[in-house]
């Protein structure tokens, strides 16, 4: 019996972890986030509102709220804060939507949850794969997000990295360009690669905080929570075997 | 059916363990549930510290704004109604804000404010909450000749003078409440911090 | 003083009958196993359910504009907020872990047959409620998968002939899923489907407790009582199993506990990540997957060609819980002593119902859908061929005790 409810919960987990990668020519590459590096998220955090939050909100986070989590000084706090808004505010956007629909088309995404619905390695992953494409509207085009309608904001940091192509032969005799990969920039950017990598981890890592800083909170009560439960259970089990202990010798006794 | 002997003293005490384990679990079980009927952060954030210019407001107006939904008031006193302000000690309750909690330490003197000429007040009645009204005009015919300016109360008529001491013999028990705030600079007034987290 | 206030109650109101009805007389098999912990997990479940549901609704708003903002508030804003809606979401997915493995107990231990057909069948009407419950609170936070989750099993109402395209209107009430929608979900999902489930439990407690629960073994513990008609095999629910069940209780709260702490979003199964953005009725998510415990139907629903037949098939896969107790014809209750042709049959169909819910959550390809057919035909021949090796199979005799 107990074999049985080991397949279901084997069937059960198994199930679980075939969740669908979001399919890009690019495998994604591992974030490797760390939640309790109160410094990179303070640095991801700064990046964030320095180059995504002039287009993009995230209008769920409060500034004060990154402030408290990240223990952060009254000077750093307050440097994170556009001069017109309050600590208690949320990070609206910036850009009117009338003329973010003229520029882009459409008004850019809130970003407060993307962490929590793309995930962390797909964020990593798609912010260093832009790479040069002059056909498209922006000059660049994304290996995980093909035809993204998103400039590379990352363009002077890093550089505008080169396409990686190979030819494939269709069934009709044709040839087809696929994307395999991508390669350094012509031209470098400001940073090295190896900087521009941490700054995307961190403000991978920021945005994965931003999208549930609740977990940081369940990360801490956890094993307190866990322990206290155990304590009671252990307890429990030894009242059960005390009073069955009644039954056991009736059924010995007979 | 052969009885085997029960050990009372253990079965007592894993009960009784138990028991205070699983009481003590169920306590902790009820702050998730009692805290979140504390303010949210939006209400917090709502509740904000709000700034009073008071650079415009002429001797003898009253400027009201709003701080954590409540009417707040700020009345800027001629020299002439601070002077008068000891003048009727006799007819109030409670001359000497004895009572620590209706005003911070910095306000607890004769005019019940950082600056003389500036009072802060929460307008809310201590009696049942409505918002007195601003009467600096002296011995009016409503209120009687002894009336030198101050605050009446339209819904159950009680009656404070200029630093919202409250009158004898009125609904309302205690003094209005003055705020916590500090002068930001000389003019500016900012309503809801207290002098250390600034 | 304590005393004479008891007796004074006592007189007016019948605690100490109840006490003695339900738990101190109650006389239990004294042989239960691990599968009887259920039972009472859940009891707790809905009663962890129905608090944290009450203090959700002090910070939900049921409105198309509000309601995603309104549950990130609570995620955000409110003191605890996150922990109270994450044990209501992980709630949902542990109920329907425990009710199914209480359900597979009742299949394995044959707790459905005489005298417990009533039994079983209002535990069948609280699983149809228990699924419209989970519906119509999936819909409330107002993601993508809430939406278009309700815009297809909505939609399934459609295909019944004649009525079906006023009736899905209907329960709408627009003509897209929309906040008169979502305010009429809220409203059943948080007052008549609460209370429908009371009285159904409430039932089949009742029923439960006129006849007695069943065993491992199979054996009416009724049959064989003592000078003082206390059943010789039985013994007090209270204190042996009050406290067993307690300790079950709190495995099943670590394991509760661990999930809410460290892996609230279930691997996108409890909490599926396109729900993290906000409905939009004019963008279907690339794949729609429904929870998983709605899975196995869903997979039926979609292995069958025909949208009419294939909503008749997911209805009456449930349906035909009903009609166990009068499919299964051996009176052999446990699977201990029934033959390896009911084990087989039993096997398979735990192995379909699995296998169901996995394809469920896939995306169409022609091997999930040749799978979903042929494990939708191993889940209806489960009771075509119960039907028959009930009738058939050779049983080993039943102990007159239990063992």
């Amino acid at each position: 019996m107990i074999k049985l409810l080991v397949i279901i919960m084997v069937n059960f987990l198994g199930v679980a972890s075939v969740w669908a990668s979001d399919g890009g020519p690019i495998p994604l590459k591992h974030a490797s986030i760390n939640l309790a590096d109160k410094a990179a998220l303070y640095r991801g955090a700064e990046t964030f509102l320095a180059q995504c939050a002039t287009c993009h909100s995230a209008e769920y986070m409060r500034y004060g709220r990154v402030a408290t989590d990240l223990h952060l000084t009254a000077t750093q706090a307050n440097g994170l804060l556009p001069p017109h808004l309050k600590l208690g505010d949320e990070m609206v956007g910036f850009m009117p939507n009338d003329y973010a629909k003229a520029v882009f088309g459409t008004v850019p995404p809130d970003l407060t949850l993307i962490a929590r619905v793309k995930g962390a390695d797909w964020l990593y992953t798609y912010l260093t794969s832009f790479y040069a494409d002059p056909a498209k509207r922006w000059g660049v085009n994304n290996a995980v997000f093909p035809g993204v309608n998103m400039p590379d904001v990352f363009a002077a940091l890093q550089g505008v990295p080169e396409p990686e192509f190979t030819s494939v032969k269709l069934p009709d005799g044709t040839s087809e360009q696929r994307l395999i990969g991508i390669k350094a920039p012509l031209v470098p950017g400001s940073m090295t690669p190896a900087e521009f990598d941490t700054l995307v981890r961190d403000l991978v890592g920021y945005m994965v905080y931003m999208a549930e800083p609740a977990k940081m909170q369940r990360m801490n009560y956890g094993p307190y929570v866990l322990g206290f439960i155990l304590l009671f259970t252990l307890l429990m089990f030894l009242l059960k075997k005390e009073y069955w202990r009644d039954i056991k010798s009736t059924i010995r006794s007979e | 059916m052969a009885e085997v002997p029960v050990n009372t003293a253990r079965r007592r005490f894993l009960t009784g363990s138990a028991v205070a384990v699983g009481a003590v679990g169920a306590g902790f079980a009820t702050v998730p549930f009692l805290s979140s009927f504390e303010p949210s952060a939006r209400a917090e954030a709502a509740g904000a510290p709000v700034d009073v210019n008071v650079g415009q407001l002429a001797a003898g107006q009253m400027v009201t704004v709003a701080w954590r939904g409540q009417p707040i008031y700020v009345v800027h006193r001629t020299p002439k109604m601070i002077e008068t302000l000891p003048s009727i000690d006799a007819q109030l309750a409670d001359p000497d804000s004895k009572v620590a909690t209706q005003q911070p330490k910095f306000a607890d003197n004769f005019y019940r404010s950082r600056k003389q000429e500036f009072l802060v007040l929460i307008g809310v009645c201590t009696h049942l909450g409505c918002a007195p009204t601003y009467r600096p005009e002296v011995a009016p015919r409503d209120l009687g000749p002894e009336w030198i300016g101050g605050f009446f109360c339209p819904c159950h008529g009680s009656k404070f003078d200029l630093a919202g001491r409250v009158y004898k013999g009125v609904p309302a028990p205690t003094n209005l409440f003055v705020p916590e705030y500090i002068f930001t600079t000389d003019n500016l007034i900012r309503i809801g911090v207290a002098e250390k987290q600034a | 003083m304590i005393q004479k206030l008891g007796k004074w109650v006592d007189d007016r109101l019948p605690v100490s009958h109840f006490w003695n009805a339900h738990l101190a007389k109650y006389y239990v098999p004294k042989n239960f196993n691990f599968w009887y912990y259920f039972g009472s997990i859940l009891l707790a479940v809905f009663a962890i359910q129905i608090v944290t549901g009450i203090w959700l609704a002090m910070n939900y708003k049921p409105s198309a504009a509000e309601a995603f903002n309104s549950v990130e508030y609570i995620m955000r804003d409110v003191n605890w907020g996150w922990l109270i809606r994450y044990m209501h979401s992980t709630g949902a997915s542990f109920f329907f872990i425990a009710v199914y493995l209480h359900m597979f107990r009742a299949l394995m231990y044959g707790s459905y047959k005489k005298p417990r057909e009533l039994i079983w069948i209002f535990g069948v009407l609280i699983l149809v409620a228990l699924m419209a419950e989970a519906f119509m609170g999936y819909l409330l936070p107002w993601g993508q998968m809430s939406f278009w989750g309700a815009q297809v099993i909505i939609s399934l109402f459609g295909s019944i002939p004649f009525i079906g395209p006023d009736l899905a209107l209907w329960i709408r009430g627009d003509y897209v899923v929309s906040d008169v929608t979502l305010n009429r979900f809220f409203a059943l999902h948080v007052i008549a489907l609460p209370l429908v489930l009371l009285f159904l439990i409430g039932g089949h407690i009742m029923a439960l407790h006129e006849v007695g629960s069943n065993n491992p073994d199979g054996v009416e513990i009724k049959t064989n009582k003592d000078e003082h008609g206390k059943p010789l095999d039985g013994i007090p629910f209270h204190p042996y199993y009050t406290v067993k069940d307690l300790f079950g209780l709190g495995v099943f709260l670590f394991l509760f506990a661990a999930v809410i702490f460290y892996w609230p979003d279930g691997g996108g199964k409890f909490l599926e990540a396109p729900n993290f953005i906000p409905a939009d009725p004019l963008k279907t998510p690339e794949h729609i997957a429904p929870v998983w415990y709605f899975a196995p139907h869903y997979a039926i629903l979609r292995a069958i060609p025909d949208k009419f037949l294939g909503v008749l098939a997911m209805g009456s896969a449930i349906m035909i819980l009903f009609f166990l107790p009068w499919i299964d014809r051996n009176p052999t209750k446990s699977i201990r002593y029934r033959s390896m042709a009911f084990k087989i049959t039993l096997f398979s169909f735990v192995v379909a119902f699995i296998s169901l819910g996995y394809l469920g959550t896939q995306p169409v390809t022609y091997w999930t859908t040749l799978f979903s057919r042929i494990f939708a035909f191993v889940y209806f021949g489960y009771f075509f061929a119960l039907f028959v090796v009930s009738r058939l199979e050779h049983t080993k005799p039943v102990p007159e005790r239990l063992t």
